[in-house]
């Protein structure tokens, strides 16, 4: 490749590549930045405009503030419950179907295929779907969040997709000559095999579960200890219901601290929410190649 | 069955035997499979039967099948409404904008990320394109509420330049580009992951014969990375296509306030609004079937011009 050598126009053409991609960075990177320092920084001076590139005067009150918020507390709870117990049962539906799916000894795929596949281009829509779940007796209980999300058949293609090419057929013959059942070839030979798939499906359905709102806006309008904390955030990010409180103090200089303070404990919400994302991000970035490239092997 | 057989002779007897043999010997194949089968006939299959409610007048009591058919009362009904224009106009406004402009942004940022030789800087500027994809949209649409309102980033940035303060939250004619922008700040990074992958694809024969004919990177890029990644892009593009209308909810019910609605109130918005808070189940049903229609029409269309432009097409 090296053999000839860079012209001055291919490193002009290079430095000006360097400056847009930084740009690009930086546009993507401040923003997020931004928010981190001010979760940080007195109310006032983030009121004022005075934060721009370090946090000021550091304090943790907007973080104290949203630690004693029972909602918040209670919404993170609840998430964590739907997160876990959700992503399981999601693995657990779509997994096994992925694996009989893409077998080729199992007769009619092609048309259960394209019955699946039909649902990602035409569907009841929302009010048909509210009225089903309601007529099965969910609404307002903690399987509304986790029942009807049980399958995304974008996830179930791509963990379809995986199993036709990424598990070597030979392993499984072998088995099956040796007289495995085909429960145990799946759980015990080709599962072990898929944990790349594992993490991918994990962490698609993870990340939708943790940020599941809609479903708790329609489906849990009544049952106010269930609702997850991304419908919380929306409260109090949104909607504006939360005011840090006072107490007793008449002090203007006060009062208008605590203003801005409600306002910034917004900030403060959004790194909390985000932290458990933040923490497993670097460990699952090198799914995130994958994923996409399993998926678009389709067709 | 035992009728059947005995009309349908011999041979397909055999072949009824051996269907069943093979149905018989692989039972925990199709054990696997059942649990999906069964959500999927609940959970899409069935509301689908509950569509016809957009042709009857539903009654909680009667159930979906005794409720009385009236035809297509409900579509009259929308089309003469006060809304009914007004909601087309804005749902298929913001459809196209969002699709047409997001559309070149992850194409043109992969080919610029392949051009990069560090390949530490690269994997760092990947990792924090990626993140926002991660965002949810109550925290997107918070930071967006954050920064664009009086006092917040945006009003500083601007008083330092000093322009009067907007309030671009409450403005109707700030939303489109709100929603659309603060979209291509979340989803471009992540849309550049699959043409990565076809650009890495990419045969370097191709490369170092043009470099020997002497093109420039700037040639190479257009002349040979472009034309790469166009199926992948011309895929996608009618994949976006069908979700044309799906206008998300999500975000668009974020976003809308009391003062932003003549720009933010959507086809979606309204069948939540009908549907579910005025519990008008048939008529926000029919709503919904409407749009749902159009959206399946479009992937057709847009997938028929795809084909005689570019021959690529998804079927």
């Amino acid at each position: 490749m090296a053999v000839i050598k860079e012209t001055r126009r291919d490193r002009i053409f290079n430095g000006i590549n360097l400056i847009i991609v930084t740009v690009c960075l930086l546009l993507v990177l401040y923003p997020l930045y931004f928010v981190v320092i001010c979760s940080f920084s007195n109310p006032n001076s983030v009121a004022a405009g005075e934060v721009w590139l370090y946090p000021k005067d550091i304090t943790l009150d907007a973080y104290k503030t949203v630690f004693e918020n029972k909602d918040i507390l209670i919404g993170y709870r609840n998430t964590i419950f739907y997160t876990i117990v959700g992503t399981l049962f999601n693995l657990a539906l779509t997994l096994p179907a992925a694996y009989g799916l893409s077998k080729k000894n199992f007769m009619g795929r092609n048309v259960i295929m394209f019955f699946i596949v039909l649902t990602m281009y035409f569907s009841g829509g929302m009010i048909p779907t509210y009225l089903t779940v309601r007529g099965l007796g969910l609404l307002n209980t903690w399987w509304a969040l986790i029942i009807p999300a049980g399958c995304s058949t974008y996830n179930l293609i791509v963990a379809r997709t995986f199993f036709a090419n990424g598990v070597p057929s030979e392993i499984e013959e072998a088995a099956i000559i040796d007289g495995c059942s085909t429960f145990r070839v799946f759980f015990q030979i080709v599962l072990p095999l898929s944990k790349a798939l594992i993490g991918v499906l994990t962490l698609y359905y993870g990340v939708a579960h943790w940020n599941e709102y809609f479903r708790a806006l329609i489906y849990l309008s009544s049952a106010r200890e269930k609702v997850p904390l991304a419908q919380v955030l929306r409260e109090i990010l949104i909607l504006n219901t939360m005011k840090a409180t006072a107490g007793s103090s008449v002090d203007e200089e006060m009062a208008l601290y605590y203003a801005n303070l409600a306002n910034l404990l917004k900030y403060a919400l959004i790194i909390v929410s985000a932290a458990p994302l933040l923490v497993v991000y670097p460990f699952l970035q090198k799914y995130f190649d994958k994923g996409v490239m399993i998926g678009s092997l389709k067709g | 069955m035992n009728s059947v057989q005995s009309v349908s002779g011999q041979k397909s007897k055999t072949k009824r035997k051996s269907i069943l043999k093979r149905l018989i010997r692989d039972y925990q194949l199709y054990l696997l499979v059942l649990p999906v089968i069964i959500w999927y006939i609940i959970f899409a299959y069935v509301p689908m039967y509950g569509l016809q409610i957009a042709f009857k007048d539903y009654n909680g009591a009667l159930g979906i099948t005794a409720s009385p058919w009236v035809g297509f009362k409900h579509f009259q009904s929308f089309f003469r409404s006060y809304y009914a224009w007004t909601l087309i106009k804005n749902t298929v406004i913001l459809a196209f904008y969002s699709m047409i402009a997001s559309f070149p942004f992850p194409i043109i940022l992969s080919l610029l990320l392949n051009e990069i030789k560090n390949a530490h800087y690269k994997k760092c500027v990947q990792t924090v394109l990626y993140a926002p994809h991660f965002i949810s949209l109550v925290v997107l649409v918070g930071m967006l509420n954050l920064f664009f309102s009086p006092n917040g980033l945006i009003d500083n940035i601007r008083s330092l330049l000093g322009a009067e303060s907007v309030n671009f939250i409450t403005s109707p004619g700030a939303f489109r580009h709100l929603y659309v922008w603060s979209g291509i700040w979340q989803g471009t990074g992540w849309g550049c992951i699959i043409y990565l992958a076809a650009l890495s694809g990419v045969d370097p024969g191709l490369h170092e014969a043009a470099m020997i004919d002497g093109a420039s990177r700037l040639q190479r890029m257009w002349h040979i990375n472009l034309p790469a990644i166009l199926p992948t892009a011309t895929i996608l593009f009618i994949m976006n296509a069908g979700s044309l209308l799906n206008v998300g909810f999500e975000k668009a019910f974020l976003m809308k306030n009391d003062l932003n609605a003549d720009t933010a109130y959507v086809i979606s918005l309204y069948i939540y609004d009908r549907g579910i808070i005025k519990t008008d189940f048939s008529f926000s049903a029919a709503v919904g079937l409407m749009n749902n229609v159009i959206n399946f029409f479009m992937v057709l269309i847009v997938n028929r011009i795809a084909k005689a432009l570019s021959e690529t097409s998804l079927f």
